[in-house]
């Protein structure tokens, strides 16, 4: 147990690619918590796909001892956040767990603005902020300047910054130091009843679930019962351990300490990140506040390419959430695709991210389709229910209106590009909140709705500017719009997978986009093909798909009959990749061509 | 493949609806077609004595197995066969009247290129019994038949067929069309030429891509360019309908147009699924033995094709008995290329038991037609044979 003066909680907040990672590894090697030779780079991301995108996307924390110029011995607890917005609520609670915050930003390029999203967060914690100006040893770095813009764009004094390089070893003590001298320490009673915040929890194949906890008040100890008071669960404590950052075992936890354990808990879903712990016996009476369950905002598709793998996709889905549990699926069935799930996410990352790791990790090929957002239906006997498949869209005739989720999207660009994004943002029936000026980088802030984000917006945003604006969102609420479901018709009968949401006055432009894409993209047939874009009963866009005129062995002789015939048994084969509807055969490469909508 | 055996069979096999034929394959070419997918190799010295050691026995060996057939025809493909000696193709012809009673309409053909050299060998075939010549000319300018890869001229094949009809009654010429950069018009104004130099018969081929072919790989590289797109090649295909018959060649077949009376009987063995021998390399064959039918197979490779011939006692390499299903798809694929279709109650009678056909939706689109006991395409149909097929046997 270390007493509460010689503990430092913090995190580190920082865009991607700004040196979060890189800063962390120093602090971690600096102090020799791991000997050199085991040092990977990056030490903290451990998921390939977040090394891969340099993207932190489940908490990651260790315990660092230090032995500080004072001659005093330390006990420094980063936990390593998630760096994006999806996990807003996760890294709002990893920020209740810490006292500190570092705030990284890269001297070469500026605030970003998820930057911006996190140190909010920070600030709103009661957070003491150190900023840190990384990358000085590159010669495009401009600390005077940055630190300008923190002052302005933030409002946080940067006279005192810690200069860095992270990569080249500058400045890790200077850093190390501020940590103990410029950082509160946590506040705490040892003397009372357990409270402990449930920070995160994964699961390992070794040990089953693993909670992570910062304790409030009190000390935990192995074998003690203990509750979960959002859940009211039971659980003995089988191992406690803090993370260096392997486990290593700990006899007891004591307030302000950051730590792990083990409880024969069956599944991540069974724990809830911001929960608060106490003894079975003897508890505390008031649970921590400010808690709240993660709720899916982006919904969409995943069926197997190919419809065997089912069963496959089906496992790894259950697996994927047992360490996941914000991150919700439901079976669905397609005309269009067959069986699959109906998954919720917390944003477009997560779906990417999770989607990833399905085709990585578990080797299925998957159809995603068209993501869409919780839409909120007034209906007309008063009930209210919520949207999250527009092929579930009732009757209009039975719907009083639609609500749909709206966010606050702040955006930073080069002011060349500045034009381009107001137009993007207002196309997207965006309303302007904000412009200011920092430096020649301006600062947009956007009212827009999510579905028109979800749908291609940040690709869209990286192309007008060329990769150089930064963007963040968070949702605020819901709102009436004039929001209609479009239904696409393939000779006169609708394809579930394709019909969206959209709005009234956008739905011409998207429906007239997707027939003519499906136009090129669905094989001819014997007949002619009308393909239609609806709304209720009204064609809103058509084409027309010629009927076959052209298709035979022009040479057929002794020699072709095996060939030939091989060849209408490998179609009959491969007709299981093609989708039916009525007597229209739509291949399975048309369904995510179309879905991949680029305009 | 089992020896013919001795069972009483009284009843006649299905094969007897469609004849009996043979092919021979001669593998070898003076140089390699773009776009040509046949078994066809190029090579300086050729044995042609050893080559007849060979076909001689394989003749032999199948003569065995079919005893007391009657041969329709006896077709030489290649490769190139015209640059086979005549002395050779005289010995195999001869050799075949000896193995087999021959039909009383019994046609012997032998593919030829247009050249003026292989034009010198035609009156040796003609003495060797070859009664009908069938001439690969493609095309008849010399812009196109360089870009097809051919080493012979306008001028010089159309010389050659001067000779070729001097000599034969029966001439049948190929052409390709649907080729790089071909108008409608042009196309018109080519065939109407060709339609007044047209003997009896006229093969007309749209080209086609095929995979392991030059024009393959420079198709997959994206450039092959200026071949026409499926609605030019669908006006293209109806424009050589209109004129062919207009002249008095109406398409008897998919690709193949001929004067009344003048259609390649031994071509039809095939599209009538009747039983037919392969001998040569890499050429196919239908035979049924014992009441079951073979699928033949032999060595593609020439060297390899004789090694077997000359050591094992067969130049085959594979038979394999067609299931039910098998026949019947073949029957299908191969009857319905005929103008005339095929016959329904021996479609009923191969049809697997357990099969459901459902032609109805094909009848009423108008891509199928059922007249005098016969299901047959349409000229809506024929041009979409591949989609049909699809839709009945449901692939």
């Amino acid at each position: 147990m270390t007493e509460l003066d010689h503990i430092r909680n913090f995190s580190i907040v920082a865009h991607i690619d700004h040196g979060k990672s890189t800063l962390a590894d120093r602090l971690i090697q600096e102090t020799k918590t791991v000997a050199d030779r085991d040092m990977k780079a990056q030490l903290l991301d451990s998921m390939d796909i977040e090394r891969e995108r340099g993207i932190t996307i489940k908490a990651n924390t260790v315990r660092i001892d230090y032995v500080a110029q004072n001659g005093e011995k330390y006990v420094l607890n980063l936990i390593d956040t998630p760096g994006h917005v999806d996990f807003a609520y996760e890294v709002s609670r990893s920020m209740r767990a810490v006292e500190g915050s570092l705030l990284v930003v890269d001297s070469t390029q500026g605030v970003e603005a998820q930057t911006l999203a996190n140190v909010y967060q920070a600030i709103d914690a009661d957070h003491e902020i150190v900023p840190i100006l990384n990358k000085i040893d590159l010669p495009a770095s401009e600390c005077d300047r940055v630190a300008e813009q923190i002052e302005d764009v933030i409002g946080i004094d940067a006279s005192n910054a810690i200069r860095v390089s992270a990569k080249a070893g500058i400045g890790i003590v200077d850093t190390l130091e501020a940590i103990v001298h410029r950082l509160p320490a946590p506040k705490g009673d040892r003397n009372a009843p357990l409270k402990a915040m449930l920070v995160d929890s994964w699961y390992d194949s070794y040990l089953g679930v693993v909670v992570m906890i910062r304790v409030m008040d009190g000390v935990i100890r192995k074998g003690d019962r203990i509750k979960m008071m959002q859940t009211g669960a039971v659980y003995g404590v089988d191992t406690l351990a803090v993370l260096k950052p392997q486990m290593v075992a700990i006899a007891e936890l004591g307030p302000g300490e950051i730590g792990v354990f083990t409880a024969s808990i069956k599944q991540v879903r069974d724990t809830k990140v911001g929960d608060t712990i106490t003894h079975e016996k003897k508890g505390c009476e008031k649970p921590l506040p400010g808690f709240k369950p993660s709720i899916p905002v982006v919904f969409c598709g995943l069926f197997p390419v190919d419809a065997n793998d089912f069963d496959d996709l089906r496992d790894a889905i259950e697996k994927l959430a047992l360490n996941d549990a914000s991150f919700t699926y439901e079976m669905e069935t397609s005309a269009a695709l067959g069986f699959g799930f109906r998954c919720g996410f917390l944003g477009l990352l997560h779906l990417e991210v999770i989607r990833d790791r399905l085709e990585r990790e578990y080797d299925i090929d998957l159809i995603t389709t068209a993501p869409s957002v919780v839409y909120h239906l007034y209906m007309k006997d008063g009930e209210l229910r919520e949207l999250h498949n527009p092929a579930d869209m009732p009757d209009l005739t039975y719907v009083s209106h639609i609500e749909e989720p709206r966010i606050k999207a702040t955006i930073l660009v080069p002011d060349e590009y500045l034009g381009d994004v107001l137009k993007l943002c207002q196309d997207r029936r965006g309303i302007q909140l904000d412009l200011t000026y920092a430096g020649s980088r301006a600062m947009v802030v956007y009212d827009l709705p999510l579905n028109e984000v979800v749908f291609d917006f940040y690709d869209r945003l990286k192309s007008v500017t060329k990769g150089y604006a930064s963007f963040d969102y968070q949702l605020t609420g819901y709102r009436e719009d004039n929001l209609v479901k479009m239904s696409i018709l393939v000779n006169d009968e609708p394809v579930d997978a394709l019909s969206m949401m959209v709005h009234r006055e956008r739905a011409e432009m998207r429906g007239r986009a997707m027939v003519e894409k499906l136009k090129d993209l669905i094989p001819r047939h014997m007949f002619k093909i009308p393909i239609q874009a609806a709304i209720g009963g009204k064609v809103i866009a058509r084409e027309t798909l010629s009927a076959l005129r052209k298709d035979v062995t022009a040479k057929c002789y002794g020699g072709d009959a095996t060939r030939k015939r091989k060849l209408l048994d490998k179609q009959k084969a491969g007709k299981k990749k093609m989708r039916q509807f009525g007597k229209v055969e739509i291949p399975q490469e048309a369904f995510i061509s179309a879905l991949k909508m680029d305009g | 493949m089992p020896s013919a055996s001795l069972l009483p069979v009284a009843l006649p096999e299905d094969w007897e609806n469609g004849g009996f034929a043979l092919y021979i394959h001669w593998p070898f070419c003076q140089a390699k077609c773009p776009y040509c997918d046949f078994n066809s190799h190029v090579t300086a010295n050729i044995d042609q004595a050893r080559w007849q050691r060979a076909y001689l026995a394989e003749i032999d060996r199948v003569a065995g197995l079919t005893p007391g057939r009657v041969l329709r025809s006896v077709f030489f493909g290649g490769g190139t066969p015209s640059l086979m000696h005549p002395d050779l193709v005289a010995a195999i012809i001869e050799r075949i009247r000896r193995s087999w009673p021959t039909s009383n309409s019994f046609e012997v053909t032998l593919e030829a290129n247009p050249t003026s050299v292989e034009a010198g060998r035609f009156a040796g075939y003609r003495d060797a019994g070859v009664n009908r010549i069938s001439m690969g000319i493609q095309a008849l300018n010399d812009h196109d038949l360089k870009a097809l890869g051919r080493l012979h001229s306008a001028a010089e094949a159309l010389k050659a067929f001067e000779t070729a009809r001097s000599l034969f009654d029966r001439v049948s010429f190929d052409l390709i069309y649907a080729r790089q950069d071909q108008s409608l018009s042009a196309w018109r104004e080519e065939l109407t030429r060709a339609l007044s130099l047209a003997v009896d018969h006229l093969s007309l081929y749209q080209l086609t891509i095929e995979d392991g072919t030059a024009f393959g790989a420079r198709a997959a590289a994206g450039k092959l360019r200026g071949l026409p797109d499926e609605d030019l090649a669908a006006d293209l295909y109806e424009a050589t309908q209109e004129l062919c018959e207009n002249a008095g060649f109406p398409a008897y077949e998919v690709s193949n147009h001929a004067k009344t009376g003048a259609q390649s009987l031994h071509n039809r063995v095939y599209w009538e699924y009747g039983d037919y021998a392969g001998i040569g390399p890499g050429a196919h064959g239908r035979l049924t033995l014992g009441g079951i039918r073979y699928a033949t197979d032999t060595p593609h490779l020439p060297g390899a094709w004789l090694e077997r011939a000359e050591t094992q006692g067969s130049g085959e390499l594979s038979s394999e008995a067609l299931t039910s299903e098998d026949q019947f798809s073949e029957f299908l694929l191969m009857g319905l290329r005929l103008r005339e279709g095929v016959v329904l109650a021996r479609l009923d009678s191969l049809k697997p038991v357990e099969f459901e056909m459902n032609y109805n939706g094909l009848i009423e689109s108008g891509h199928l037609e059922i007249e005098a006991g016969r299901l047959r395409t349409s000229a809506l149909g024929r041009p979409v044979l591949n989609a049909v097929l699809r839709e009945i046997l449901g692939a």
